[in-house]
């Protein structure tokens, strides 16, 4: 543990604390259900202390290592960059690992099951394939049109085409906005929000070279028309994209090919 | 009964747009059929009406009127959310203030009768 | 719903709003003015007018119901497909029908 450093003046300066042990000091109990099984299955109860500054993924974590080693759930980071750990959380897809308990937890309760609108593998696990696969079929694929040879693509930031692009790119797949959606619910061939955000960001890049071949991709009986802009993506997405807007920029660009005959 | 995720305006506005749509064009065929019977059958046409007279139906009549301006402001809400730029809100509140100052009116109007 | 029929959808809207903005407008007056069906019915008997407005009116909705029903059906049963898309045609037709069978009730002479 360091001690004061040049500019901290000793008994006024303040030391760093030692680090809290999670386990010490429990402040209550938590009434956890969690998703055992896979699309058969139930939700089985673990008793689970309560601590200060305690995420829903604190709480897998305890159960799987404490009560349940058998229990499966997906998670890397921890600090909400990677997207991993998305799982139903009192209803809602939410980053575990990035949602406290104290703001969830209603008297104390939690119920936690796999993300919505997809395959369950396990308990809390997914299968993510026919998320990136809808990813492909809506052509969310750069296709470049230069190379190593030519010089650097010029392209504008404050353009309203990069700046469009730009609002959607942050998206790291990790599946909250279509566990939201419910289009992809009622109609599973929807494309849904996160490989139509994508497909709007490479409309929207200069450089790629399908815009045609993505267009007729979004604007087919699973495309963007289906969204009546709900808006529960953007509501849930942990990064505040908007797809919803993403759409409705891919509904005006097929729109108006259609007019001019080139859909 | 309503998911959690779901509770936010966005979908409220929605379902309205949709119920209100459906009641709607489920209706339509009994509107025509109604009308049709000032073709050939005014005498039952006279009935119809004067049954349409009844504290019930003018009730029902003014669940339509409200349930088509609902229907119209939204449809309106959804054309603007898709073709003019986006400020984020702003769409959603416009629209069920003018959704509820149109049903309101409507309403006034009617009773006023 | 693909590009195509959400074109339709919208297109028919947009032809739909001004004139269920005069249809509740008249709705309001004729309620307002305590107007009955024999005093309504004479100032639609035989007028072109009328008659354009309520025909325009029909052909929109014949086209704008059926393709709504159809995305609530196709979203909320099991029905899609082919068997839907022909059942909201029929739907379509019946409302055409019906319709301007009813515009003619009110504006023939």
């Amino acid at each position: 543990m360091h001690q004061s450093s040049d500019h901290q003046s000793g008994m006024g300066a303040m030391a760093p604390k030692a680090p809290q042990h999670q386990e010490a000091t429990p402040s209550g109990r938590l009434a956890v259900e969690i998703w055992r099984g896979s699309r058969d299955g139930t939700f089985r109860p673990y008793d689970v202390p309560h601590h200060a500054n305690q995420t829903v993924l604190d709480v897998v974590t305890w159960v799987q290592r404490h009560l349940e080693p058998s229990l499966a759930y997906r998670f890397a980071c921890r600090v909400g960059m990677c997207g991993s750990c998305a799982m139903t959380v009192n209803g809602r897809p939410r980053w575990t690992c990035r949602t406290h308990v104290s703001r969830v937890a209603r008297g104390g309760r939690l119920k936690i099951a796999p993300l919505g609108n997809l395959p369950v593998i396990r308990d809390l696990v997914t299968d993510m394939a026919p998320f990136f696969e809808k990813w492909q079929r809506a052509e969310g694929r750069f296709a470049p049109t230069l190379t190593r040879h030519d010089p650097p693509a010029a392209v504008r930031p404050e353009s309203r085409a990069r700046q469009a692009a730009d609002a959607g790119i942050e998206c790291i797949n990790c599946g909250v906005c279509t566990a939201a959606c419910d289009v992809v619910r009622w109609n599973p061939d929807y494309l849904g929000p996160a490989a139509l955000n994508r497909a709007w960001t490479l409309v929207n890049d200069t450089r790629d070279g399908a815009h045609g071949a993505r267009l007729k991709a979004v604007a087919g009986d699973a495309g963007c028309h289906n969204c009546h802009s709900h808006q529960s993506c953007a509501e849930h997405c942990p990064k505040g994209l908007n797809p919803t807007a993403a759409i409705a920029g891919l509904k005006r660009m097929t729109l108006m090919a259609l007019l001019m005959g080139q859909l | 009964m309503i998911r959690r995720h779901r509770n936010h305006p966005g979908f409220w506005a929605f379902a309205l747009h949709r119920v209100s749509g459906l009641a709607l064009v489920l209706f339509l065929p009994f509107h025509f059929l109604v009308l049709g019977l000032a073709l050939e059958h005014e005498a039952a046409l006279d009935g119809f009406l004067t049954w349409s007279q009844t504290p019930p139906v003018k009730l029902a009549e003014a669940g339509l009127v409200i349930l088509l301006a609902a229907h119209l402001t939204g449809g309106l809400r959804l054309l603007a959310l898709e073709f003019l730029p986006w400020r984020e809100g702003q769409k959603t509140l416009i629209g069920l203030a003018a959704g509820l100052a149109f049903a309101a009116g409507a309403l006034f109007l009617l009773n006023a009768a | 719903m693909d590009a195509r029929l959400s074109l339709l959808q919208r297109l028919s809207a947009l032809i739909l709003a001004p004139l269920v903005l005069v249809h509740l407008g008249l709705i309001v007056t004729a309620v307002g003015d305590s107007l009955g069906a024999a005093e309504i019915l004479a100032r639609t008997r035989g007028s072109f007018l009328w008659g354009g407005f309520y025909g325009l009116f029909v052909i929109a909705v014949a086209i704008h119901g059926p393709i709504g029903l159809r995305t609530i059906l196709g979203e909320l049963t099991p029905w899609r497909g082919r068997g839907l898309d022909l059942a909201m045609v029929l739907f379509a037709l019946l409302l055409l029908g019906l319709g301007l069978r009813a515009v003619a009730a009110v504006v023939l002479p």
